[in-house]
């Protein structure tokens, strides 16, 4: 091997560079390309513009999660937190009778605030994120069930039709909100000092805390901006459904996660982009159409599902060990 | 006098991708001795470690172990050879006892049941022949560095060890330490143990070894007789060029005190008072736990005070936080630059720029244009060997990541810079060029705290030395008064 990787501006091996670096992407158009051989009904507009605007609400909540996977913590609950700010969003509209233009807010407060407890309790039981969050999604889905009192509630006012269902220059307008979340989030992640706190927290939170970062704080942060992030799912995902039930946003959290790793995001924190976990989100996107264009069972999805889960977790912990491995030997040739 | 030679390494070359790391090295090791092995970072010394211990493949080459030639070496048939390597990261597991970690896998002869006592009797005994006092119960998580640099020794002696390499052992150990060290290697020598000691510390070298092979650029240099040779020949074979191994003159006298302490308390420290003056290097000396780190972190706010006053230019200030530390201009450069230091996978400038990350931003945008300036500037300043600011801290050696360390408190603009053990396992070109950096700095009005175990770079360095003994201040000794012997008696606790 000595040899040719030495020599390695020559084209071939810049080009196999450029790919290992590129994957997921190479997946996403393998996939693209298999599909519309396959299905012939994959490659039509309509049924593209329905895949976007498919992943649009995990999409959206994706980008909070991976503020919060960057900084090295995890979110579970996000699901949970969509299925409590349903079916509240729904008893503000009917029961205490609220415009949307006030109940649009107060769920986004609401969020924000469900985040906020998911953070105080990371850093005051200074328990992993994964077990503070599996406690609170259980919590909040169950205070879901109880204010919903198996209701399916509905007869909410024509004008919060708009978020879920309408289009803006025939584009949906939760696929116009993702791109505006995903171009926020990429800005905050690689221009602001914010950012780059959050890269730190996560690639070493004792050098962050020793560099002057208040890392209780940010940890907070990052979880009230899951929160209000995954808020602006409720009102899109109640808005398009259209009716306040509990099983809306359950498990949505799986596709987020999912993408996420599938996008670069990293398990253990420090690494991610915006540009991976939207791969990583129209992966799943293509694959979840593609099998309800096959008709494919639901259980046999939820077992492709659990299925590319995992290969992307063993993407991950492959590529970390293949940077391990060079970098030991860089390190064991000058030190 | 013709000794047995029990490891011989003939031909053996390594190549990595774009390196040469051994390139047809040949050595040979002779039954009981201490064979000290030098070279600067990346002379090839770890590879050569690694080859023998088969953590790696040769590409060509024959390592021949008691008479037995062998060209592929695995970790299990090195072990069943009797080589056992200490390396510079320990291989301990943080949440089990001591004896389970000196006789971790083994299996008890009489019972298929695992028996704590019986491994603890045993630990007790491997220990007590060290002359050290450690609880065989206690975790290793819960001993200091020091402490389990002795249970890996410990570890390796539990084994039928015949040819034990040591890899910068005394890099985390304080004097007292280094010399029971040296009594516990004494003890394998007599034993008839080789062993084959890595360390940059020169003076080490001529107190321990026998003879003493020199690596340079992957390549074997020479062997020599440790008594005839002598350390500007060493030094000179090393780096293959006249080096002088000196510490910089000052050309300023210190000026006004610019940080006093008065009987802070906290973090395992009592009742500390000294002060330190602009463009003063106050040393800070003591075994290993007498809480030197510890005072450290107290001044950096990164452990809670329970009392006492911190004075900056004759104001007292709250320090509460590291970053109110930064804030007042006080720059910490970690003992445990991995751990605490560096965010080994980011690029070099990100690092650098991290602390004043805030102070060049404009609305919360990074102004990368300024970042890019102030990282140039350090880079250049300071000499920091990378092939661009965008490369990744961890693929740096470390000597560049100490720069590294060292860049970030500069851009912080830091009056008063506290350096915890600053050249622990770097090489000696790298040193000399960081204490020419802490003495230019001192003549540029910053005041320095050192915290070193190395006695030698101590009193080379300091204009003043503070002893603390067991959490408390033992003694302060000025320049004139320099002398190793009375330095270590206070640090003994016994003036």
């Amino acid at each position: 091997m000595s040899i040719q990787t030495m020599a390695n501006n020559t084209f071939g091996t810049r080009l196999s560079s450029i790919l290992k670096k590129n994957v997921p992407f190479l997946i996403l158009i393998f996939l693209v390309i298999l599909f519309s051989f396959i299905a012939p009904n994959f490659m039509t507009f309509g049924n593209l513009r329905t895949l976007i605007r498919q992943i649009s609400f995990a999409g959206i909540s994706a980008v909070g999660l991976m503020f919060v996977m960057i900084s090295g913590g995890i979110d579970l609950s996000i699901g949970s937190q969509i299925v409590f700010g349903n079916v509240l969003l729904a008893i503000m509209m009917i029961d205490w009778k609220l415009q949307p233009e006030v109940a649009i807010p107060l769920i986004l407060l609401v969020g924000t605030g469900l985040g906020a407890i998911n953070g105080f309790l990371c850093i005051k039981l200074n328990i992993h994120p994964l077990i503070i969050t599996l406690g609170t999604s259980a919590i909040f889905k169950g205070m879901g069930y109880i204010i919903n009192q198996s209701r399916n509630i509905m007869g909410f006012p024509d004008s919060f039709r708009w978020f879920g269902q309408g289009f803006v220059w025939g584009i949906p307008v939760p696929v116009i909100v993702l791109i505006l979340v995903a171009l926020i989030g990429a800005f905050i992640l690689t221009r602001t000092y914010f950012g780059r706190q959050i890269f730190a927290l996560g690639g070493n939170e004792e050098a962050a805390r020793l560099a002057g970062v208040d890392i209780k704080k940010m940890k907070v942060l990052l979880f009230m901006i899951c929160g209000f992030v995954s808020s602006i799912t409720t009102v899109l995902l109640l808005s398009r459904v259209f009716a306040g039930q509990t099983i809306t946003g359950q498990g949505i959290e799986f596709d987020c996660l999912t993408a996420a790793l599938l996008g670069g995001v990293s398990f253990k924190g420090g690494e991610g982009s915006v540009f991976g976990l939207m791969v990583g989100m129209l992966i799943i996107g293509v694959l979840n159409n593609a099998m309800q264009l096959a008709t494919f069972p639901d259980f046999s999805q939820t077992v492709v599902k659990g299925s590319v889960l995992l290969i992307a977790v063993a993407f991950d912990v492959y590529q970390k060990n293949r940077k391990a491995k060079e970098t030991v030997a860089r390190v064991a040739t000058s030190a | 006098m013709e000794a047995k030679v029990v490891l011989s390494l003939e031909n053996i070359t390594k190549r990595y991708p774009g390196v040469l790391a051994l390139n047809n090295v040949s050595i040979s090791f002779q039954e009981g001795e201490v064979h000290a092995l030098l070279g600067e970072n990346g002379a090839g010394k770890s590879t050569l470690i690694k080859a023998v211990a088969g953590a790696i493949d040769i590409d060509s080459g024959i390592i021949e172990i008691n008479g037995h030639e062998y060209s592929r070496m695995t970790p299990a048939l090195s072990r069943s050879l009797g080589v056992e390597v200490i390396y510079q990261e320990f291989n301990l597991v943080p949440t089990l006892s001591c004896a389970e970690n000196i006789y971790l896998c083994e299996r008890s002869e009489n019972s298929v049941l695992f028996s704590a006592r019986e491994i603890e009797k045993k630990a007790v005994k491997v220990l007590d022949q060290f002359g050290v006092k450690i609880d065989p119960r206690s975790m290793v998580q819960d001993l200091s560095i020091a402490e389990q640099q002795i249970i890996e020794i410990a570890k390796a002696v539990s084994k039928n060890v015949k040819i034990l390499i040591m890899d910068e052992p005394s890099a985390p150990l304080s004097v007292s330490e280094v010399e029971l060290m040296f009594k516990i290697i004494n003890q394998l020598k007599q034993k008839g143990v080789t062993i084959i000691y890595i360390s940059h510390r020169l003076e080490e070298v001529f107190r321990i070894s026998d003879r003493v092979s020199v690596m340079r650029d992957g390549r074997y240099v020479t062997t020599k007789n440790t008594k005839e040779t002598n350390r500007q020949e060493l030094i000179t074979l090393m780096v293959g060029r006249e080096l002088k191994e000196s510490y910089p003159q000052r050309k300023k006298t210190p000026g006004e005190v610019a940080l006093e302490v008065r009987n802070i308390t906290g973090n395992g420290d009592r009742n500390i008072s000294f002060s330190v003056r602009k463009g003063e290097i106050l040393g800070i000396s003591g075994l290993v736990g007498a809480g030197r780190t510890e005072l450290a972190q107290l001044l950096f706010g990164a452990a809670p005070m329970e009392s006492g006053e911190i004075l900056i230019n004759g104001n007292p200030v709250r320090i509460h936080s590291p970053l109110d530390a930064i804030q007042h201009k006080i720059g910490l450069l970690t003992e445990d630059r991995k751990g605490q230091g560096l965010f080994l996978e980011m690029a070099v400038k990100w690092n650098i720029s991290f602390p004043i990350i805030r102070r060049i931003s404009k609305y919360g945008v990074v102004n990368t244009k300024k970042e890019d300036e102030i990282a140039q500037k350090y880079k250049e300043r300071i000499n920091i060997k990378t092939p661009s600011l965008l490369q990744q801290v961890i693929n740096l050696s470390g000597g560049n990541q100490q720069k590294v360390v060292l860049a970030k408190s500069l851009a912080a603009e830091s009056d008063i810079l506290i350096f915890d053990e600053p050249t622990r396992g770097i090489d000696v070109g790298a040193k000399q060029e960081i204490y020419h950096l802490m003495s230019e700095l001192a003549d540029n009005g910053i005041a320095i705290l050192m915290i070193s175990s190395d006695m030698e770079e101590l009193l080379g360095m300091s204009d003043r030395i503070i002893v603390l003994c067991e959490g408390e201040l033992a003694g302060e000794v000025q320049k004139e008064n320099f002398n190793q012997h009375y330095i270590l008696d206070l640090a003994s606790g016994i003036h």
